[in-house]
């Protein structure tokens, strides 16, 4: 009996999932008429907007992008749920390498050029390649070098998961403005200017410029945890 | 454009040796460290390819990130698949 309701519903479940393969006519005129055209065009003659890649992530598809980094808070916050209870217990690092003298050094030194790479990958997310989600990774890479340098650099979580509660409240509010002002969630609202100016593009350098101060918030707090759990 | 050919024919090699002897070490550090190369290659064959956004990422999150949470996993967990692997 149950057999035969689980075969019933698996052939029904193909059924539906040949219907779905099936449906659609390649070689048709798909292609031809598809968005990639009108991205390619609306980027740099209405957005003013050098980066194609970034145009698509933050205003075509803006409302993905919230999606990605409600994933991200998500897990941060499941991993921080998980370790929060022994972390509280100790609060002694437990991973400790000890650092020579050189490593501390380097990592003094290039501590600064990092953060500023990080920084200069998200503001110019727009015009050049990268953008959010890579220079906040890259500014929670220099953290966690000093981190795994020097064993009394802290970093305070409150201010961490202020800056991250900040950057994704302000990403939606940006997008409700744009409701206001436009008619659509994360519609661009603001003047484009011109191509390849700094400050061009509308909204899509501030609402990058949010998601980097965002992923690197979250994935610094993430790296404190791991590197405080007792193994 | 020729030797853009041999470039992309070395990256792969490099990634598919990688990739088997990240399967076959039973040493875990070392099997970590060639999951880092993987994805060193991978950042070359990206850029190559003209997706630099993309090889961003991959440089950012695949050879620094990751590597090094596995790698204070293994310190915190164990080192070997195996006890009698231990030399």
């Amino acid at each position: 009996m149950k057999k035969t309701i689980v075969i019933f519903i698996l052939a029904a479940f193909g059924y539906f999932l040949a219907i779905t393969f099936l449906a659609p006519e390649f070689e048709s005129n798909r292609n031809r008429n598809g968005v990639k055209n009108v991205y390619l065009d609306k980027t740099v003659s209405e957005l003013k907007t050098a980066n194609t890649v970034t145009a698509i992530v933050v205003n075509f598809r803006g409302f993905d992008t919230l999606g990605e980094v409600t994933v991200l808070f998500l897990a941060a916050t499941a991993l921080g749920s998980i370790l929060f209870k022994k972390r509280h217990h100790i609060g002694e690092r437990t991973v400790m390498l000890p650092a020579s003298s050189i490593v501390g050094s380097g990592a003094k030194l290039i501590f600064p050029a990092i953060i500023l790479l990080g920084a200069y990958v998200f503001i110019h997310g727009h015009l050049t390649p990268g953008g959010g989600f890579q220079g906040g990774t890259i500014i929670a890479t220099g953290f966690l070098l000093m981190l795994i340098s020097y064993r009394d650099f802290s970093i305070s979580h409150n201010i961490l998961s202020v800056i991250e509660s900040l950057a994704g409240i302000l990403f939606v509010v940006f997008g409700l403005l744009g409701f206001m002002n436009g008619g659509t969630f994360l519609q661009n609202f603001m003047g484009t200017g011109v191509l390849n100016d700094l400050f061009s593009g509308g909204v899509i350098p501030i609402i990058y410029i949010l998601v980097g101060f965002k992923v690197a918030a979250e994935l610094t707090g993430l790296i404190y945890t791991i590197l405080h759990e007792k193994g | 454009m020729s030797y853009l050919v041999y470039i992309i024919g070395f990256l792969l090699l490099v990634l598919i040796g990688a990739a088997v002897y990240a399967v076959r070490q039973r040493d875990l550090l070392y099997a970590v460290i060639a999951t880092g190369v993987i994805s060193l290659a991978l950042t070359g064959l990206f850029v190559i390819l003209q997706a630099p956004d993309v090889a961003l990422t991959e440089a950012a999150i695949g050879v620094a990130l990751t590597t090094i949470i596995f790698i204070i996993t293994i310190r915190n967990t164990v080192r070997f698949e195996d006890e009698k692997d231990k030399k």
